[in-house]
């Protein structure tokens, strides 16, 4: 039998962190773009944009993540499209990041006094000024504690792409747990890796917010 | 309802040249309250109209409709010769960039410094270059006596130091007409000397102004006009010394003696 010393399930756990980093940049950048696109069609009263925003946010609010997971593995596969865990994962967790990440920064934008929408209004700025100059620097300062706090929750959903083969950090700590029988060694190992990805960006949030909340 | 004309507003309203600002048949519902109930009005280049009325009489709505923050359900209203139409984006920012306004809570972006506030529309809108911006904003706030706040924040200024940078950025825009909407309602008493004399000077020197006010005293002193607005209509409108000096109907005597003129 192979002896695995604890460097080499750390060796291996780390080869698997940066697949969980790569699936959370993919995910929080693409459910950012894709997020603030639908915040602006409905700012911007796009027809059906709030309609369909809406019914979005509901879908991927109130059903869970291990279940939005399977849809795009296995869903897209009825449909004839083979696609591979990785792009499963990512779809989902993408999807699922711009529903939450949409409707938080929705929540900064309304909490912008409305007297700045008029006075900016009133200046003759059009729409697209009055979000760079007026409205999406003050949102901005409301969303970024949130914003943040939610990419934590970002990086720890990665932990469900897991379920369809997606070899990320929590995948391969099973493989490697499997492989050593050392289950609770291996996933303490995972739960430390989690926790230094995870605690600096939420330690991040929580200074930020201190500082904004001083500069009020 | 009885609308006493004064007879000089009946002769401006009958001369070829139209008004700066030009009002009719004005009609305004939320839901199913009608709080502009068919409201003429024409106004002259740098006449000063000062609207009164109780609250909900649609003083400030009538305001708001002159640079569409509020959208009129019927009627017409034209500045300066422009049809204002409300989906219509490229009418607009030409329309609000002749119409100033000044808000009751000074509405000054809180981001940025006192002179970024007034430079920002114009370096947008008017595609003003750098230096000029700063030397024009400079000037405009040396008019409203806040020269030496040009780096300020304006967390830092009072409500009257914030109401005249208001005033400021909305005269950086060149616009032909300004409305005031209870711009001194939301200041100490102490304060609302200082803006109602920039005020009185724009209007000394020629600005056009529409006026939604409770200072009676500034409306009798500044104004060639005064409005009254009862239940959605102008109820009377005349000089000061006549709507103040022999109010015609009970509506406007009871306004009157309630706010102790």
């Amino acid at each position: 039998m192979v002896d695995f010393s604890l460097w080499d399930i750390l060796r291996n756990l780390l080869q698997a962190v940066r697949w969980t980093v790569a699936l959370s940049l993919i995910a929080f950048i693409g459910g950012g773009l894709i997020g603030l696109g639908l915040l602006v069609a409905r700012i911007a009263k796009v027809r059906g944009a709030e309609a369909f925003a809406v019914a979005y946010v509901q879908l991927f609010q109130g059903t869970p993540l291990l279940m939005q997971l399977f849809l795009a593995y296995f869903g897209l596969a009825l449909f004839g499209l083979n696609v591979s865990a990785w792009t499963a994962a990512a779809l989902a967790l993408t999807l699922y990041s711009s529903a939450y990440l949409t409707e938080i920064w929705r929540g900064c934008v309304n909490a912008v006094a409305k007297g700045q929408w008029e006075a900016s209004s009133a200046l003759a700025l059009t729409l697209r000024e009055q979000l760079r100059y007026v409205i999406g620097p003050q949102a901005l300062k409301v969303a970024v504690p949130p914003t943040v706090g939610f990419s934590v929750q970002i990086i720890k959903g990665t932990a469900l792409a897991s379920v369809i083969g997606f070899v990320e950090l929590t995948k391969a700590g099973t493989m490697i747990a499997n492989a050593t029988f050392r289950p609770f060694t291996v996933y303490a190992c995972v739960a430390l890796m989690y926790f230094v990805l995870c605690f600096p960006v939420s330690y991040w949030a929580r200074t930020l917010e201190r500082k904004l909340h001083g500069h009020r | 309802m009885a609308i006493a004309e004064a007879p000089e507003a009946v002769a401006a309203a009958t001369t070829t040249t139209p008004g700066i600002v030009e009002i009719a048949g004005l009609r305004k519902r939320f839901g199913t309250n009608e709080v502009l109930k068919g409201v003429d009005l024409s106004v002259k280049r740098g006449e000063v109209i000062v609207i009164i009325g109780k609250s909900g009489s649609g003083k400030s709505t009538l305001l708001r409709c002159v640079n569409g923050l509020e959208v009129f359900d019927e009627g017409s209203l034209h500045v300066d010769g422009q049809p204002l139409l409300h989906g219509n984006v490229a009418a607009m920012r030409a329309l609000r960039q002749d119409v100033g306004m000044i808000f009751q809570n000074f509405n000054l972006f809180p981001h940025l410094s006192v002179g970024r506030n007034v430079m920002l529309a114009p370096s947008l809108v008017k595609k003003r270059p750098g230096p000029a911006g700063v030397e024009q904003a400079k000037r405009l706030l040396a008019r409203v006596g806040l020269a030496e706040k040009f780096d300020a924040q304006p967390d830092q200024l009072s409500g009257g130091q914030q109401q005249r940078v208001a005033i400021a950025r909305a005269l950086a825009m060149e616009p032909a007409v300004l409305l005031c909407d209870e711009i001194t309602s939301a200041l100490d008493p102490e304060l609302v000397g200082e803006v109602l004399r920039v005020v009185e000077s724009l209007a000394d020197e020629g600005m056009t102004l529409m006026m939604v006010t409770h200072e009676m005293n500034f409306a009798r002193k500044v104004a060639d006009r005064v409005v009254f607005m009862h239940a959605g209509r102008i109820h009377e409108i005349g000089p000061p010394e006549q709507l103040f000096g022999s109010p015609q109907t009970a509506e406007l005597k009871q306004f009157l003696s309630a706010v102790h003129v």
